[in-house]
């Protein structure tokens, strides 16, 4: 099974540091890790960081992955192409790395994706004729038809309606158990992090300011730390905690 | 197409279909574009002062021992070097202009807009004006050599800003834009300060002009083409990625800044030596992709061919209508390639629903 740790991981912008000595616990394949934390505290940074995209000082471990291009990252940009389709697009995303013909088994994976987050229906258009909510499952599609074994995604609902979110949130949360991948995700929605994901990673600043399990992470003590707001812990209806918003916190 | 028609098509389990047709009728265009410029190359040789019928060239193209003497010496040795060279300078300046539209993400970049053409202008006009031999070499090479050199140095000062931080590709097309300005204004104080002969030679040069083609100048041009190319097939699905923008290239592993380096190396040397040997045609590399682009789209594994192939075709109409324009004349090509594209470019953009950029 796949398994990803930093080790004091730093990275920055030329002579502008981002992330300072970024360290964590080992995450296993088949959970989901949330990455949340204030704007500008570094989430897109470190996973470009654990990517490769970007180079730094620190390790970014990964073991147990079954290809060397086993880390994907799904960015906030979804890039539109007026001349190309959606299909085409996920076909373009699978096929980097691979020789020119597209076999039956890749057109078979783009299809099995298409189906899984519903895009049927749009296959065929233009990715420039999408809204942003569309292109944002198509970006998520072309994550998942590499068949990652760790999947970085970049705050993937920001653009979605509340059911869209939910539902991509519950197709995440099953390919983490079903194929045993590890799906961090970068999530604005503290309510998300607390419903999908099993642990949890908080940024502020470019440092980790709390890493564990969701539950014991995240309290109101950390929310007034983090994000200056008075909030407390409650449980909906079927028992998941919910974070209540009171107020804006006051200034020291 | 709206968003809101989009959401509405209630169409399912559609794509892997309209793949396949797109797939089938891509095919098809290249298949047509291959034709339409096989026939092109028999006109381009059939015309001329001596006029041929097309059996007689197919004959004399493909059994030489059937034809005359005289028929093989205009067609073998004449003609054929002038119809392959606008073949392969049209394939190479629209390939050289269709991979810079893409690695800088931009509809106006070509070898024109970035200084490679007028840094050529400048290298030609200082052999042909003054004599001056960058590098020397046999008079016979001087004008082409000059014009190689300095492109390729034109392209290396564009090289090296690429590796500065924190250079984006706006930042390269305003230099691009930057060093046409420069190179126009050096051009024009040659063309003040140059003899009268001189004035002519400079400015029929820079009008472009394939009658001096020859067969060591065909082979020189279609090695560079035949080099540089593999490398486009290969980096095909990486350089369809760019067009989504380096972020999201990125995410699917392409190493954006190395691919936008490489290229740009290749892509030099492929539209340098062109210049370099038939002057500057500076419309084939900014039209040949936009026209390969409304037919096929930007999958490279269709677009990197239908642009050569379209680039190859103008170039080599151009070279037909050259000379049957005004009978016993051949017009410079750089003029006839924009007075016969540019009509057919507008209408193809006019006509076309959907945006192709």
């Amino acid at each position: 099974m796949v398994s990803l740790q930093l080790n004091a991981v730093c990275a920055g912008y030329g002579r502008t540091p981002i992330l300072t000595d970024i360290s964590t616990p080992i995450f296993k394949g088949g959970q989901v890790v949330a990455l949340i934390g204030p704007n500008a505290a570094g989430k897109s940074t470190l996973f470009r960081r654990i990517a490769g995209v970007m180079k730094g000082a620190g390790e970014v471990l990964v073991t147990g992955a079954s290809s060397p291009q086993a880390v994907c990252y799904m960015p906030q940009d979804t890039g539109a192409n007026p001349v190309l389709s959606v299909y085409e697009s996920i076909i373009l995303a699978r096929m980097q790395g691979r020789a020119l013909k597209v076999k039956g088994d890749d057109l078979a994976k783009v299809d099995e994706v298409v189906d899984l987050l519903k895009l049927e229906s749009i296959s065929h258009h233009n990715i420039g004729d999408l809204s942003g909510g569309q292109r944002q499952l198509v970006s998520a599609a072309q994550a998942l038809v590499r068949n990652p074994d760790i999947l970085l995604m970049d705050e993937p609902t920001s653009a979605l309606d509340l059911n869209r979110q939910i539902e991509l949130l519950r197709i995440v949360r099953a390919l983490a158990v079903e194929k045993k991948m590890l799906i961090l995700i970068a999530l604005h929605d503290i309510n998300h992090a607390m419903r999908f994901a099993e642990s949890v990673m908080v940024l502020s600043g470019g440092r980790l300011r709390a890493s564990g399990p969701t539950s014991d992470v995240i309290t109101p003590n950390l929310l007034r730390e983090v994000y200056s707001i008075d909030a407390r812990i409650e449980h909906c209806s079927k028992g998941i905690p919910q974070v209540i918003v009171d107020d804006v916190a006051d200034q020291p | 197409m709206t968003t809101t028609e989009i959401q509405n098509d209630l169409s399912e389990g559609q794509g892997r279909g309209f793949y396949r047709a797109a797939v089938f009728r891509r095919q098809a265009i290249l298949a047509t574009l291959l034709m339409g410029l096989l026939l092109s190359l028999c006109f381009d040789l059939a015309l001329g002062p001596a006029r041929y019928s097309l059996q007689q060239v197919v004959t004399a193209i493909f059994m030489p021992g059937s034809a005359s003497l005289q028929e093989r010496v205009v067609l073998w040795d004449i003609r054929m070097p002038i119809a392959l060279m606008a073949v392969i300078v049209g394939a190479s300046l629209s390939v050289a202009g269709a991979q810079m539209q893409t690695i800088l993400n931009n509809p106006l970049a070509s070898p024109f807009t970035l200084g490679i053409s007028a840094g050529a202008s400048f290298g030609a006009a200082l052999a042909l004006a003054f004599g001056i031999a960058i590098i020397p070499g046999s008079i016979q090479y001087v004008v082409p050599l000059n014009a190689f050199v300095m492109a390729m140095l034109t392209a290396l000062l564009i090289h090296l800003l690429t590796l500065k931080r924190g250079v984006t590709v706006e930042t390269i097309v305003l230099l691009g834009i930057a060093l046409v300005f420069s190179f126009n204004a050096l051009l024009a104080l040659i063309q003040f300060f140059a003899s009268q002969q001189a004035l002519s030679a400079v400015v029929f040069w820079t009008m472009g002009s394939l009658t001096k083609a020859t067969w060591p100048k065909v082979w020189i041009t279609l090695a560079v083409f035949v080099a540089v190319i593999p490398f486009f097939i290969r980096r095909g699905w990486a350089l369809t990625a760019m067009r989504l923008g380096d972020t999201k290239a990125e995410s699917f592993g392409v190493n954006a800044k190395r691919l936008r380096l490489e290229t740009l190396v290749l892509v030099s040397l492929l539209s340098a030596i062109p210049v370099a040997f038939v002057g500057t045609i500076g419309f084939i590399g900014l039209v040949g992709p936009h026209i390969a682009r409304i037919l096929v789209g930007e999958d490279q594994r269709f677009f990197l061919p239908a642009s050569a192939l379209c680039g190859a075709l103008i170039l080599s109409l151009s070279s037909i209508v050259s000379k049957v324009l005004i009978p016993g004349t051949v017009f410079p090509i750089g003029i006839v390639t924009s007075l016969v594209g540019i009509p057919f470019f507008l209408s193809l953009i006019l006509r076309t629903s959907r945006p192709s950029w």
